[in-house]
C-alpha cells in the first residue's frame, strides 16, 4: 500500500522564485533564505519519495472569482507553470499522477470531504517555489505530484479544524491506494505577513514560534484557533497557514521533528519551514 | 458552528475580502484577472479608459484604477491577488506595491521588513491606532 512518511511546510514566497529564476539565489538577501533548506534538500534527496501531495493555494492564476472551489485535486497528468503576469516560471512541467489522484478524489468524496476534481490546471508560485525549495533547479521533478488548491484568497477560507480532518481522510485515502509508495505531504504558505493597506509589512515572530512548536505537538489544539486570531496576529494572508493542518492531519500524532527553519525577511514575509517525521513504523 | 461575522472590522489598516466586497469588486477584480494576458496588457496600456469600459465597474472603482489609488481599490472590493496584476502591468514587484499601500519609500519599507517587519504591538486593533493618530511603523 502507499504510504504518508513525512510532511513539512514550508512558505512560498514569489519573489524567492523571482530570485532563483533570475540567478540571484547567491545574493546575502537570498542565500539566508535559502540555506535554510540545505539539511532538507538533502533529506527528502536520500528519502526519495515516490509523490508529493502538495497542498498550496491558487493567487488567482487558474481560478479567478468565476469558480472558488474551497478545496480542489488536482487530477491530470500534468500541470504547466501558468502565467502570472510576465510569462510562466522557467521550471518544469508538473508530472502528476492521476490514478492515483483519481483514487484519492473518490475516497475523499465517499469519506464526505466533497472536493472539486480539477483536470485542467496552470499552477503558480504557490506550487512551484516549494518544489524549488525542496528539489533545487532539476530538468525534471524527481517526483510526482498530486496539487491540491485551497481557497484562502475568499474569506472564509476552510476553518483549521476541517483542514486538520482532511489531512487525516487524505492520509486513509493514500493508505487506501494498492501501489507501495512513498509519500511526503507538502503544507505551503505563511508564516506571518500582510500584503495589503496601510497595515501591509506586518510580521509577527512570537505567533509563528509558537505556530510551529503547537503544529508539532499541539495540532489538534491548534486546530480550533479562530479565523479572526489568525488575521490579527499573522496578517490578513497569514490565514494561509490553515493549509498547515492538512499536513499535519495526515501524520501520526506523534511525529519526529526533523528540522526547522525561520527567517525573516522574504520580500514582505516571515518564513517559515518544518520538516516532521512519522516514527520509524514497526513491521505491517 | 463558526458565525459568519465581522469581528475582523476592527483590524487597522486591514480590508477582509469577505462576501460583500468580492460582490463589491467582483468586475474591478476580473479586470485584473484580464491583464494575465499579454494583447489584454497592451489594449489597456493602448488606452486604459477605453478598456475599463468594458466592465461594469462604478465610476469611483475606475477613477481608482486610473488613479492607481491601491488602498482606494481595495476599500472598494479590489482583492491585493488580482490588484497585483495591475501592479505587475505597471512593472511593480509585490514590495513596491505594498510600499505604495503603507505610504512609505520602498526604501522605507525594505528597510523596515529588513529589520524584523512591522511588529504586532500597537498594530492589533484601530483603537491603538487612534489613539497615536498615526500607524506605528517599525
Amino acid at each position: 500500500m502507499a504510504r504518508i512518511v513525512a510532511g513539512l511546510t514550508t512558505s512560498h514566497v514569489p519573489a524567492i522564485g523571482a530570485a532563483i529564476d533570475n540567478g540571484r539565489a547567491a545574493e546575502p538577501y537570498w542565500k539566508a533564505v535559502l540555506d535554510g533548506y540545505k539539511p532538507s534538500q538533502k533529506w527528502i534527496a536520500d528519502l526519495k519519495p515516490d509523490v508529493v501531495f502538495l497542498v498550496y493555494n491558487d493567487h488567482a492564476s487558474a481560478f479567478s472569482l468565476e469558480i472558488i472551489p474551497t478545496f480542489a485535486l488536482g487530477c491530470a497528468a500534468e500541470f504547466k507553470p501558468a502565467d502570472e503576469g510576465w510569462g510562466p516560471r522557467p521550471v518544469p512541467v508538473v508530472k502528476g499522477y492521476p490514478e492515483m489522484a483519481w483514487h484519492i478524489a473518490q475516497s475523499l468524496i465517499l469519506d464526505e470531504f466533497d472536493i472539486t476534481i480539477v483536470n485542467q490546471m496552470d499552477v503558480d508560485h504557490g506550487l512551484t517555489v516549494p518544489m524549488n525549495l525542496l528539489f533545487g533547479q532539476p530538468e525534471e521533478w524527481p517526483v510526482r505530484v498530486i496539487p491540491l488548491a485551497v481557497n484562502v484568497v475568499q474569506y472564509p477560507p476552510p476553518t483549521g479544524n476541517r483542514c486538520y480532518n482532511l489531512g487525516k481522510a487524505i492520509r486513509r485515502a493514500v493508505e487506501s491506494f494498492d501501489e507501495d509508495l512513498k509519500v511526503v505531504i507538502f503544507g505551503t504558505g505563511g508564516m506571518s505577513h500582510q500584503l495589503q493597506g496601510p497595515r501591509a509589512g506586518f510580521i509577527n515572530k512570537e505567533f509563528d514560534a509558537r505556530f510551529l512548536d503547537r503544529l508539532v505537538k499541539d495540532p489538534v489544539g491548534l486546530s480550533h484557533m479562530p479565523h479572526v486570531e489568525y488575521l490579527r496576529e499573522a496578517g490578513s494572508e497569514g490565514v494561509e497557514m490553515v493549509m498547515w493542518l492538512i499536513m499535519r492531519g495526515a501524520l501520526d500524532e506523534d511525529v519526529d521533528e526533523v528540522h526547522r527553519f525561520y527567517h525573516v525577511p522574504a520580500s514582505n514575509t516571515a518564513v517559515g519551514h518544518i520538516v516532521l517525521q512519522n516514527k520509524e513504523p514497526v513491521a505491517r | 458552528m463558526a458565525q459568519p461575522g465581522t469581528s475582523y472590522d476592527d483590524i487597522p489598516g486591514t480590508t477582509v475580502f469577505d462576501a460583500q466586497r468580492s460582490r463589491q469588486g467582483y468586475w474591478l477584480n476580473q479586470f485584473c484577472m484580464s491583464l494575465m494576458k499579454a494583447e489584454n496588457r497592451a489594449a489597456f496600456k493602448a488606452d486604459e479608459s477605453t478598456y475599463l469600459d468594458q466592465f461594469p465597474m462604478s465610476p469611483e472603482q475606475k477613477q481608482a484604477i486610473l488613479d492607481r489609488n491601491w488602498n482606494r481599490m481595495i476599500e472598494l472590493g479590489g482583492n491585493i491577488y488580482f490588484t497585483s496584476k495591475l501592479g505587475a502591468t505597471d512593472g511593480l514587484s509585490f514590495q513596491q506595491l505594498a510600499a505604495k499601500m503603507t505610504g512609505m519609500t520602498q526604501q522605507e519599507y525594505a528597510d523596515m521588513m529588513a529589520h524584523g517587519g512591522r511588529p504586532p504591538e500597537g498594530n492589533r486593533y484601530k483603537w491603538e491606532w487612534e489613539n497615536k493618530g498615526t500607524s506605528a511603523n517599525g
